[in-house]
């Protein structure tokens, strides 16, 4: 257990170094939630106080699923991923360690989106503790969403297009930028099915307080629940996937 | 002697079927410990799919298979430590220096901390990379490349190395120093099983050669063995003075030929009778007022046995 931990951890660290400074990772990881949340702050008023989570939700969600669009289809388009596949490890193993990787690009890409809400709007979260937990399950949840989605695209030169085809909707649809409550009632199913909807209510709870559609006990579960069950089927892909 | 050696590679009945297509169909086979094993056979015969299913990078349709007496499917993560396995492209990590990218294998291959940073210098050293340890995979030529993974293969000390086209594309120099280190490693104590397409590489570093055609073993056993059994055929070249004749009046003249052909500057002759050929050859040059410029007898090479063996030969 240990061994394949450490494992995955190493998966993890080759492709942080490998991944981080392409691109596709760095424009949609980083610079692109920032950008985002700028622009609301620069349209004075626009970065509101219930914006903040969304953004910070938003820059976790796009900086995994950058970094693992780039270290899984590029590896599986060159040859690379297969590698992967020649050590003594578990397929669930890869699977921790694309997921790790695409964990800690989340959180880098936060870091400057925190610091722009938290310097505007001067708020002080309102459960600390529970806002890195939030931070924590959030990108968790999001890396093996990302982790997922990469084994559906096959071609490196449609990865973002096909990672934003997704990606953009869920922005609108996930209780991000638009209140669920403006939303038609019919809507509300489509939010629901969102993996970013739980991880904006983990992180909104942490941050304000207070919660737009779940109790932080349910949001919190199922953040967690959600990301294990990505993981355990993104070993299974991986299993799979051999010809 | 060799009989009793015991098998490093065991492989019985093993089978691949992609829908209607049959890849690899119920081959037999056992790699000597210790031997130099070529896999050869021309492109889609099935080599890389076998190895494919050896190295568990591809499911098994039916069949099995043992390395080092362990099954490559219950028991593949044992064999995945008992085997090292270079791929027909070179697919290190492309931003990782060559010293990072042997490291990351150790790690992943659990190789002790302790003995981690010495084994990736010996293989540095060994494969002639130790002045590009700090160069990215992308910056190294692809000689060096292909030399760093193989050397990524060898970072856990393996019993048992696939080598899956490893000298493709490169050129003469490179492909002689990788020949070179094969055969050291091999007398290290490494069994080796080489897949290629390359004749004259399997004929030259192989102890023994298994020939597959259409998923199916043809021929099996030694270069001088093979060269026993398949090879009746010598060839004798022959070129003519001022300039050498139209295949066709030759072919009317020269009595006991099974083929002739223009290679070059010359003509080749398959005899089915040799005595009679070089006699015909002789008298067809008076009669044509030739002068004979060269005449050579040599035996079918390499190739010309393996086109043979595939049932392609003309």
């Amino acid at each position: 257990m240990i061994d394949e931990l450490t494992k995955s951890f190493y998966i993890a660290m080759k492709d942080f170094r490998e991944y981080y400074m392409k691109p596709g990772a760095l424009s949609w990881g980083l610079l692109f939630p920032f950008v985002f949340a700028l622009a609301f702050m620069i349209r004075r008023g626009g970065l509101t106080e219930w914006l903040a989570p969304g953004m910070i939700a938003l820059a976790l969600f796009f900086g995994s699923t950058s970094m693992s669009a780039m270290s899984i289809v590029f590896e599986r388009r060159f040859g690379s991923f297969e590698r992967l596949m020649l050590y003594p490890i578990n397929y669930t193993t890869i699977a921790l360690g694309k997921t790790l990787s695409s964990f800690l690009m989340g959180i880098v890409s936060i870091v400057p989106v925190f610091i722009l809400t938290t310097a505007v709007l001067r708020i002080t979260p309102a459960h600390p503790i529970l806002l890195t937990l939030a931070t924590i399950l959030a990108t968790f949840e999001s890396s093996t969403f990302g982790v997922l989605l990469s084994f559906m695209v096959k071609d490196p030169t449609q990865v973002m297009v096909v990672f934003n085809l997704v990606r953009f909707p869920m922005m609108f649809l996930a209780d991000v930028i638009v209140p669920v409550s403006l939303m038609p009632h019919y809507i509300l199913p489509v939010v629901l099915l969102q993996p970013l909807t739980y991880s904006a209510e983990v992180v909104r709870f942490g941050y304000e307080g207070s919660y737009d559609i779940l109790p932080p006990e349910i949001s919190f579960t199922l953040t967690f629940v959600i990301g294990v069950l990505f993981l355990i089927l993104a070993g299974y892909i991986i299993k799979r996937s051999k010809p | 002697m060799e009989r009793s050696r015991s098998c490093a590679i065991s492989v019985n009945e093993l089978t691949k079927v992609y829908g209607s297509l049959r890849a690899v169909d119920r081959i037999s086979f056992c790699v000597h410990e210790g031997e130099i094993f070529g896999f050869l056979g021309p492109n889609g015969a099935g080599k890389t799919t076998t190895v494919r299913m050896l190295v568990g990078l591809t499911n098994i349709t039916s069949g099995r298979a043992l390395i080092c007496g362990h099954d490559v499917v219950k028991e593949y993560k044992v064999v995945k430590r008992l085997i090292g396995v270079v791929p027909d492209v070179s697919n290190l990590y492309l931003e990782l220096t060559s010293y990072q990218n042997l490291m990351f294998s150790a790690k992943m291959y659990g190789v002790p901390r302790g003995v981690r940073e010495e084994r990736v210098k010996e293989l540095l050293k060994f494969f002639g990379l130790w002045r590009f340890k700090d160069t990215k995979f992308k910056n190294l030529s692809k000689g060096l490349k292909r030399r760093l993974t193989i050397a990524s293969a060898l970072v856990h000390n393996p019993k048992v190395l696939f080598l899956d086209e490893p000298t493709s594309g490169l050129d003469v120099m490179s492909r002689r120093i990788l020949w070179r280190q094969l055969k050291e490693l091999n007398r290290q104590g490494v069994t080796i099983f080489l897949t290629t397409h390359n004749v004259y590489e399997a004929f030259h570093i192989s102890d023994r050669i298994a020939i597959i055609n259409k998923g199916k073993i043809v021929a099996i056993g030694t270069p001088e063995e093979l060269s026993r059994k398949f090879s009746t055929q010598e060839v004798i070249e022959v070129a003519f003075q001022p300039s050498n004749p139209e295949l066709n009046d030759l072919l009317e003249h020269i009595k006991g030929a099974l083929d002739i052909r223009r290679v070059g500057d010359h003509i080749e002759i398959v005899p089915l009778d040799k005595a009679s050929v070089i006699e015909n050859v002789a008298k067809y040059a008076r009669l044509r007022g030739l002068e004979i410029s060269m005449l050579r007898l040599r035996s079918a090479d390499a190739e010309e046995l393996f086109l043979k063996i595939v049932g392609e030969a003309k």
